[in-house]
């Protein structure tokens, strides 16, 4: 597992990178009421904000960790968007295929690096 | 924390859902300090006030409060508050971010009185069914109270000011205490089973939900009293034909509108999906339309309705399903009526 500073955890299985947010950031976000996910198929790029959350405070976005492809997104989480507060580790988001996932990811922090960079 | 109108405010402490559902089923408390407390004193303040305010102040009784508005001469709303006659003055609650602004106005058009914003007492609100027992286990007598009473009642060694009023459509009170026991007065009141502390998110969610305006988002210089519905807060006796019609701030427009109607109203809206329609999200008659009716002043989830909710301005008649644009989308909403949660008051 491998994190951002955007508070996204990604999984990579070698072929598939698995996305959703850090239990730091379901936190701070609150309960999530809403969550628009991106379409199957839908190219992306890095930083581009492809995942709307509400929260009952607030709306926030996500953005896409890498450049890429969408190949699957969560659809449970589009019925039961509390899904995020119960267990943020399991809610994933949506999965992508990245030509650059394992030199990016390469660079990402690590449990350990994340767990610093939250209490900073 | 976030700073508002100069106070660092707690946004939330639980966690927004927790806190408004708490509220409505057992008793939460807000620091609502930030709020203006001002004293107007001097014969006839009840009189003098009715130059500023488009309600009954004379018909007040002694020991009770009524909701009013701070009208401009173009119609408009320059606050939104509580008034209530206290014996030997008036006493008017206004909002935290206009304080200064209200005050302005109030010594001006009142050179005859003594008008006094108060520095040296904080306010409390302990709102939800519970909040009677949670207050009377430390001033018995407030059970006595019905909905818009006020009275002074001692605790320890301080006179506590207090209401039976609130912004969350629950039964509950507003309490006034001299700063020195405001910490004591809140903590006393937290250590009771059925008390929490509650942030500035619920307090929003709650109000929302109980379909009443926020001053700066649903009341703002730019909307007259009638077109934000609240034509109910003027009395017969103020209107056209009465004793005492007129004579305040933008009444000709006002009282136009009360016999006409206005062009525009403010309205409850349900959004059909479970996508929230926030603050500033414009109104479309139909989803192809290029230009907008309307506009979102308040939105968000309705914890204890379980969906979104949502507060806004359309054409007066406006009736069944508008398109909210979210994020670029066009996403169906039903004009609904105020409030979404039917308040619980003892009246």
């Amino acid at each position: 597992m491998k994190y951002t500073e955007e508070h996204e955890w990604l999984d990579s299985d070698g072929a598939v990178v698995t996305v959703g947010i850090t239990e730091h950031a379901a936190t701070q976000l609150g309960d999530v009421v809403f969550i628009e996910l991106p379409e199957v198929g839908r190219e992306v790029k890095k930083g581009e904000e492809i995942v709307v959350i509400e929260s009952v405070k607030a709306a926030s976005d996500i953005q896409s960790p890498l450049d890429g492809e969408i190949v699957e997104v969560n659809e449970a989480l589009a019925d039961n968007p509390g899904l995020v507060n119960e267990d943020a580790e399991a809610a994933w988001f949506f999965r992508m295929t990245s030509p650059t996932a394992e030199d990016e990811m390469g660079a990402m922090m690590d449990e350990d690096a994340y767990k610093e960079f939250v209490e900073d | 924390m976030v700073p508002f109108a100069g106070y660092a405010m707690p946004v939330q402490f639980r966690g927004v859902m927790p806190e408004h559902l708490h509220v409505r089923e057992r008793a939460g408390l807000f620091d609502v300090s930030h709020m203006g407390q001002v004293v107007v004193r001097g014969e006839g303040a009840a009189t003098a006030l009715e130059r500023l305010l488009p309600v009954s102040v004379e018909g007040i009784a002694e020991g009770r409060q009524r909701y009013a508005l701070l009208t401009l001469p173009d119609g408009g709303v320059a606050d939104d508050l509580m008034v209530a006659n206290r014996g030997d003055h008036m006493l008017l609650v206004v909002n935290g971010a206009m304080k200064h602004a209200d005050m302005d106005i109030l010594r001006a058009d009142l050179p005859e009185h003594e008008v006094t914003l108060l520095e040296d007492r904080a306010l409390l609100a302990l709102q939800g069914p519970e909040a009677e027992d949670a207050l009377a286990a430390l001033v018995p007598d407030v059970r006595a109270m019905r909905f818009m009473d006020v009275a002074t009642h001692r605790w320890q060694d301080a006179d506590l000011w207090i209401s039976r009023s609130g912004y969350t459509g629950e039964d509950g009170f507003e309490i006034s205490v001299p700063l020195a026991h405001a910490e004591p007065l809140a903590r006393a009141l937290l250590a009771h089973d059925a008390v929490e502390p509650i942030g500035l998110g619920a307090r929003d969610s709650l109000r929302l939900e109980a379909g009443m305006p926020l001053y700066g988002q649903d009341l703002t210089p730019e909307i007259t009293p009638v077109e934000a519905g609240l034509g109910w807060a003027l009395q017969k006796v103020r209107r056209r034909g009465g004793a005492r019609e007129g004579g305040f701030p933008g009444a000709d427009r006002i009282l136009a509108e009360l016999e006409n109607g206005p062009a525009r109203t403010r309205v409850g809206l349900r959004p059909e999906g479970r996508a929230p329609m926030r603050q500033g999200t414009m109104l479309y008659a139909d989803p192809e339309a290029a230009e907008p009716v309307g506009t979102v002043t308040s939105g968000g989830f309705g914890p204890t309705v379980g969906a979104p909710v949502a507060m806004g301005y359309v054409p007066a008649g406006t009736t069944g399903t508008l398109w909210g644009d979210v994020r670029g989308k066009r996403l169906p909403v039903a004009v609904a009526d105020l409030p979404f949660h039917q308040p619980r008051y003892k009246r």
